[in-house]
């Protein structure tokens, strides 16, 4: 383990899975939707829903949609501030078929009708894996840029993606790819050794057979705090 | 790469010539990619963040559950009034011990070290000393290396996860880090740091995980104040030259087959030890109905 994950994260309590990891999740549907969504639906499983509200797992997920980050102190105050944001939300258990036990699915709305849905895990010392992204299976962790490209399923995507990124000089750290089945929708998702610029991002989304790019840069400065 | 053993940590700094936290310190470096400088800032950033938590306590709040909070407050009076026993150091270990535990609960911003749940015990030990003047900034972030790199060792050979291993894992090895912490801040060797550790952690063997309506509270908090204390013991005796029969590593590897041999009902699923006692049941019960 890295020294800065023994000692560390800097982290709201009381939970680093359940209130840091949360907050993560949150943070990074939040970056990948690219906006504080104006609706978001947040179904919890297993031990989420069983122990979370006192560990304030719903408050933690609310205040990463709003944008902040898991140590930042208005988390505890996350539904006043999405109400002064106009953010609806709602939360409720769900049921899923064999998912890690700390796991969240999130349905969000932008202000401008992008549509993101997302179920990540909480895997500990407020890491977390982002395990299904618009229905289709997916593996990231959100610690680096990551580009998630939705795609028809037909030769040829995954060339044109790799080469937009070498012409600009990104070197791919990890790439899987998935798909929901044989010759329709699939899905890759790149993690980066460098920012992945906006100019790279509206490039790709005209490209045929690339039906939908999205974007985390965890490299991109934050709000601050009012 | 992280040491995988406490004798390979200390005979890198042997070996190297440098100390302990030097060879911690440079280990992460070569895998993190850190520069020195940003790997300093990031460590002292830590040790802000600990003095801050302690100095914005407040008495006043309490957990959402109203289990916790306040206590740190009742210690330091009973201290200032003259009605405990001990000196100033064991006051103060325990108030911030419980200071740091407390607002964990409170949902204040602490340092998990190595987890949330056991964030109180190294800045206990280390706050009072700072406060009076015994340690500064440069002493305290060269014990957080030393910290660190028997954390990452237990990581490595065991778990620091109270599900997989009980709060040995965590409380425990939060000891450990600190008891070699404080060895190292009073001039011990790296050997009487990995004593001190040894003992520490040994002290704390089958600890159990067992949080009262699976809330990071009750035990939890006030076994902080025990991990703190038991670190100051420990590293007192390995600074006195006191020796662990068994070797620091045996000792982390010993914790972590116990830790698999311990019932999942007391490994942090709140089913079994003080959460299951007819209080502890009434209160998760209690707390249920609030919802």
């Amino acid at each position: 383990m890295r020294l800065f994950d023994v000692l560390g994260p800097v982290m709201i309590g009381p939970s680093s899975s359940h209130t840091a990891g949360a907050a993560k999740i949150g943070y990074t549907a939040q970056k990948l939707l690219g906006e504080v969504p104006a609706q978001a639906d947040i179904g919890l499983y297993g031990s989420f829903a069983t122990t979370g509200k006192g560990h304030g797992t719903d408050r933690a997920l609310v205040a990463g949609l709003l944008g902040l980050r898991p140590d930042d102190p208005r988390l505890p105050d996350s539904f006043a501030l999405a109400a002064q944001r106009g953010m609806q939300f709602s939360i409720h258990p769900v049921e899923l078929r064999s998912a890690h036990p700390n796991t969240a699915v999130l349905t969000l709305t932008s202000r401008t009708g992008r549509q993101l849905s997302l179920k990540a895990a909480s895997v500990g010392g407020g890491r977390i894996r982002v395990t299904e992204i618009d229905g289709v299976p997916a593996d990231f962790g959100g610690d680096s840029n990551t580009l998630i490209i939705h795609n028809e399923d037909t030769p040829g995507c995954i060339a044109e993606v790799t080469m937009a990124l070498a012409l600009r000089r990104i070197n791919i750290a990890s790439m899987q790819v998935f798909r929901a089945a044989a010759g329709g929708y699939a899905v890759m998702v790149l993690e980066c050794d460098s920012h992945i610029p906006h100019a790279l991002e509206r490039q790709l989304a005209v490209m045929p057979g690339l039906l939908k790019v999205t974007c985390l840069n965890v490299d991109e400065p934050e709000e601050t705090e009012e | 790469m992280a040491f995988l053993s406490c004798e390979e940590m200390l005979a890198a700094a042997r070996s190297q010539k440098i100390t302990l936290a030097e060879a911690v310190l440079r280990s992460d470096l070569e895998e993190s990619r850190l520069t020195e400088a940003h790997s300093r800032a990031a460590m002292r950033h830590l040790w802000q963040v600990m003095q801050a938590t302690s100095q914005e306590y407040d008495p006043a709040q309490r957990s959402r559950s109203g289990l916790s909070g306040g206590d740190a407050a009742k210690v330091e009076q009973a201290w200032q009034q003259g009605r405990l026993l001990g000196d100033d150091y064991l006051a103060a270990v325990t108030a911030e011990a419980l200071k740091t535990a407390e607002c964990n609960a409170c949902m204040k911003r602490i340092v998990a070290a190595p987890t949330a749940g056991s964030c109180g015990v190294l800045p206990a030990v280390l706050l009072p000393l700072a406060r009076a003047g015994q340690a500064d900034e440069d002493a305290v972030c060269d014990a957080l290396y030393v910290a660190a790199g028997f954390g990452q060792v237990i990581a490595a050979r065991a778990t620091l996860a109270g599900a997989e291993g009980g709060c040995q894992a965590e409380v425990g090895a939060a000891s450990a880090m600190a008891a070699a912490a404080l060895c190292n801040l009073k001039g011990g060797t790296p050997e009487q740091c990995a004593a001190a550790a040894a003992m520490a952690l040994g002290n704390l063997l089958g600890l159990v995980c067992d949080p009262v309506a699976g809330l990071v509270e009750v035990p939890c908090i006030k076994r902080n104040v025990v991990g703190a204390v038991n670190a100051v013991s420990c590293a007192n005796m390995a600074l006195a030259g006191v020796d662990y029969a068994i070797p620091c590593d045996e000792v982390i590897d010993a914790m972590g087959r116990v830790g698999s041999l311990l019932s999942p009902d007391l490994r942090e699923t709140g089913q079994g030890g003080l959460a299951a006692t007819p209080t502890g049941v009434k209160i998760a019960r209690q707390l249920a109905q609030e919802d």
